[in-house]
């Protein structure tokens, strides 16, 4: 029996994976795309397209500005429309480009493969640079930034994170199953960019159909395999390396400064095809998921607007309450269906009006779950207080910028409290004053 | 082409919350005190029924009246006031006037909760709270009339019927041979059973550990506490009984006088005892201390509710200096 790891503290919510076992559907893109230029930790993309112009699939539409952003490339062939504000995940309008599909999807004449046996490490990290790559789980960091550690920082461990704990989302579960082996190439390539010497791809229990697949391959390709207990938030960073290494990131600091790099394997998918087929990040597996009449799990074109993967998937189950892109615990709820889904959408999840919770918070009862529910070992129901009273000073002693926004301490809170939001406020005014 | 769009809602995540509330966790706990309600119906006959039910409903009705008049949200529905109204009813004699529990429950709610902000916000236990007022300002009906339970021995023994256990040995001028008998089997057997004088809800230690049982298994209560408390109460009185101090034995000592509804209810009472896992061990211990020293050289025959209202003033303290290490951080920066 092989062992299982896990973390200290965390929650078990339901489940809800219901689309574990629908295979991947190629959705057609529609016939306007909708792709905006923030879809990454950083700053937004230059557009470097106009009205009018004519673009193929992964034709770049917007170049990296500065050093901290991503490019972003057409998902579509077809004509410019304009570059205007949009809807956007984050709630404010934001630049987006506009295109108008054609149906071709002919792909931009400069795609080719760059592979080769002998391809260099930072080969590897200026194709993740200029194909676009950034971090699929959810936090969309580029990837060319991470692989590229600060002066005499080094990595031994690359860890493929699969655990995928937020409930009902089963994206990378699928392409885990549908694409072992692009995913350990992926793997292999990030492995050699960052000159780590193992590579581990952790699993949560609860997708022991997806451990199989890899058992069969491990051998031909060289990696561990790590079997994680089924617990949220088992897929955080910080939680998985501990898990599994046993390495404690320092406080303040980053995974980099304990030797282990962790990426999504949708993202080591994601650069596979970029260096194997010299196709930039244009598509991402999103779960249709909730209060939908089929729910499905689909592969995207960015840039495709909710709304039309909802109708393809038979449309809304009863009244919608809330639309949420991301899992229901750290994801974010939508005011319109018209949002284009980016390389960070996992998941669409539909609430009907009554599965919503809207509890009204009442008093602290100090009954510790807060606490014991905490991966990062703080005081959940302290910083609430502390956030209440505009004391950020004391939070920050208490270790406020440690935490991880899992949103455990406000899922088990008895009294209903808005723990992490009341966090968030905390973190976002101790930012403002520069720290 | 698009949907129309909906009227969504927006509100920050999570999305999904754990179906616990601080209602279901109070209905848990008025669950875990049934088997000793029962019981104490079984001793103590319609009185027992009669003082826990006007206790529990003037709990209710203060903390309703009170906020009425205040415009606050009513929050009777959330359970406390009533199980506090039941907890203060557990811990006061069977033969008091009825007019008693009234005036402690409104004490208890009014000033010791309610003033202070209302639930989570006061800072000592509020049916122990209650219980030390009724018994600072009538002493005599608190502790002068117990009522003869169903067994028909006061002190769990023949040769005492004026006395609770604990209180028997004091009043035969210390003789051995009380001593003797209450710590024999007999006597033991009647104080696990609670088939003794007492408190109302109090004397059962076997119907008590039933609940708190319940308790720590349904995750409602941390059994740190519980375990400190007692565990500490047995060590010391092994020294003391070994050492020729106590004449009476540490078993005798944990069944007797409360300890089991002072450790399991009154003690894990989670607003009024540290939240840290370690505050809760350094809360028991030091709470087991104390009772040991009201008990052997205190006015007081029984030590447990003073020794955990003292110990709810230090919670602050305890808490402060137990604080859990942040992940990652190496050193404290304090
Ligand atoms: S305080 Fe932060 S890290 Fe801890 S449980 Fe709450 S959201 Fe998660
Ligand atoms: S979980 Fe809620 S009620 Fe319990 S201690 Fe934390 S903030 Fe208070």
């Amino acid at each position: 029996m092989p062992k299982f790891f896990t973390f200290k503290g965390g929650i078990h919510p339901g489940e809800f994976k219901f689309t574990e076992r629908d295979a991947i559907e190629d959705f057609v893109a529609p016939d306007v795309v909708y792709i905006p230029l923030s879809q990454h930790f950083g700053k937004p993309a230059k557009p470097v397209v106009k009205k009018g112009d004519k673009v193929y699939v992964g034709s770049l539409v917007g170049e990296p500005d500065g050093g901290f952003s991503a490019s972003i490339h057409s998902s579509v062939s077809g004509t410019v429309k304009k570059v205007d504000k949009y809807h956007h995940f984050s709630g404010n309008m934001e630049q987006t480009v506009i295109i108008e599909n054609d149906g071709q999807m002919e792909k931009d004449p400069a795609i080719k493969s760059a592979y080769s046996d002998s391809i260099t490490p930072e080969k590897i990290i200026e194709i993740a640079r200029d194909y676009g790559i950034v971090g699929l789980g959810g936090a969309t960091f580029p990837a060319s930034i991470k692989m590229s550690p600060p002066q005499g920082k080094t990595f031994d461990t690359l860890i493929l994170n699969g655990a995928e704990c937020e409930p009902y989302l089963t994206s990378d579960h699928r392409l885990m199953i549908e694409f072992p082996e692009e995913i350990i190439l992926g793997a292999l390539l990030i492995k050699k960019a960052i000159n780590a010497n193992k590579l581990i791809i952790a699993i949560e229990e609860n997708k022991m159909d997806a451990v199989s697949v890899y058992e069969k391959i491990k051998d031909k390709y060289k990696f561990d395999i790590a079997i994680l207990k089924t617990k949220y938030p088992q897929g955080g960073e910080k939680q998985i390396i501990k898990a599994i290494l046993d390495r404690e990131v320092p406080e303040g600091g980053l995974p980099v400064d304990i030797h282990t790099y962790v990426q999504n394997v949708g993202t080591a998918y994601a650069l596979w095809d970029a260096v194997y087929n010299g196709m930039p990040l244009v598509k991402r597996i999103v779960s249709i998921t909730g209060s939908v009449k089929n729910r499905k799990n689909l592969k995207v074109a960015i840039g495709t607007p909710i709304s039309a993967l909802i109708e393809h998937c038979g449309g809304y189950m009863g009244e919608a309450g809330k639309l949420i892109t991301g899992g229901p615990m750290m994801g974010i709820a939508l005011y319109t269906d018209e949002i284009p889904v980016t390389k960070g959408t996992s998941g669409v999840l539909i609430q009907r009006k009554e599965e919503m919770s809207l509890d009204e918070p009442t008093n602290c009862i100090r009954c510790g779950r807060c606490i014991s529910s905490c991966p990062m070992d703080l005081m959940p129901n302290l910083l609430g207080d502390f956030s209440e009273f505009y004391k950020f000073e004391e939070s920050k002693e208490l270790g406020v910028l440690n935490c991880i926004e899992c949103g455990s301490c406000s899922y088990v809170c008895p009294a209903k409290r808005h723990l992490v939001q009341l966090i968030k406020v905390t973190k976002a005014e101790l930012k403002k004053k520069g720290r | 082409m698009a949907i129309e769009t909906k009227l969504l809602t927006i509100t920050p995540a999570p999305h999904i919350k754990s179906k616990f509330s601080t209602t279901r966790m109070m209905s848990i706990v008025i669950i875990a005190l049934m088997p000793a309600f029962i019981g104490s119906i079984y001793f103590f006959g319609f009185r027992a029924l009669l003082i826990t039910l006007i206790s529990v409903a003037s709990a209710v009705f203060t903390e309703f009246v009170y906020q009425k008049l205040c415009r606050k949200k009513v929050t009777v529905t959330d359970g406390s006031a009533a199980l506090t109204g039941l907890l203060l009813a557990f811990i006061i004699s069977p033969s008091v006037p009825l007019w008693l529990p009234v005036v402690g429950s409104v004490f208890s709610i009014l000033i010791v909760k309610q003033l202070f902000g209302g639930v989570g916000f006061n800072f000592l236990n509020p049916a122990l709270a209650g219980r030390a007022f009724l018994m600072a300002s009538w002493p005599a009906f608190m502790t002068a009339e117990w009522m003869t339970p169903k067994s028909g021995t006061l002190s769990g023994i023949e040769s005492i019927t004026t006395a609770t256990p604990l209180g028997a040995l004091k009043l035969s001028g210390y003789s051995a041979n009380v001593a003797g008998s209450l710590n024999s089997m007999e006597s033991l057997k009647h104080l696990l059973l609670g088939n003794v004088g007492g408190s109302i809800g109090e004397t059962s230690a076997l119907l008590l550990l039933i609940g708190g049982i319940f308790l720590i298994i349904t995750g409602i209560i941390d059994w740190r506490i519980p375990l400190s408390y007692i565990g500490s109460v047995f060590a010391l009185y092994i020294v003391l009984f070994l050492t020729g101090v106590s004449q009476l034995t540490p078993i005798f000592h944990i069944l007797a006088g409360g300890l089991m509804i002072g450790a399991f209810f009154m003690a894990t009472d989670p607003v009024t005892s540290p939240i840290t896992k370690k505050g809760r061990w350094i809360f028991g211990v030091c709470a087991g201390l104390l009772t040991v020293l009201i008990r052997q050289w205190g006015g007081y025959p029984e030590g447990v509710s003073y020794s955990i209202l003292i110990m709810n003033m230090f919670v602050p303290l305890i808490e402060k200096y137990t604080l859990p290490k942040p992940f990652g951080r190496v050193r404290r920066t304090a």
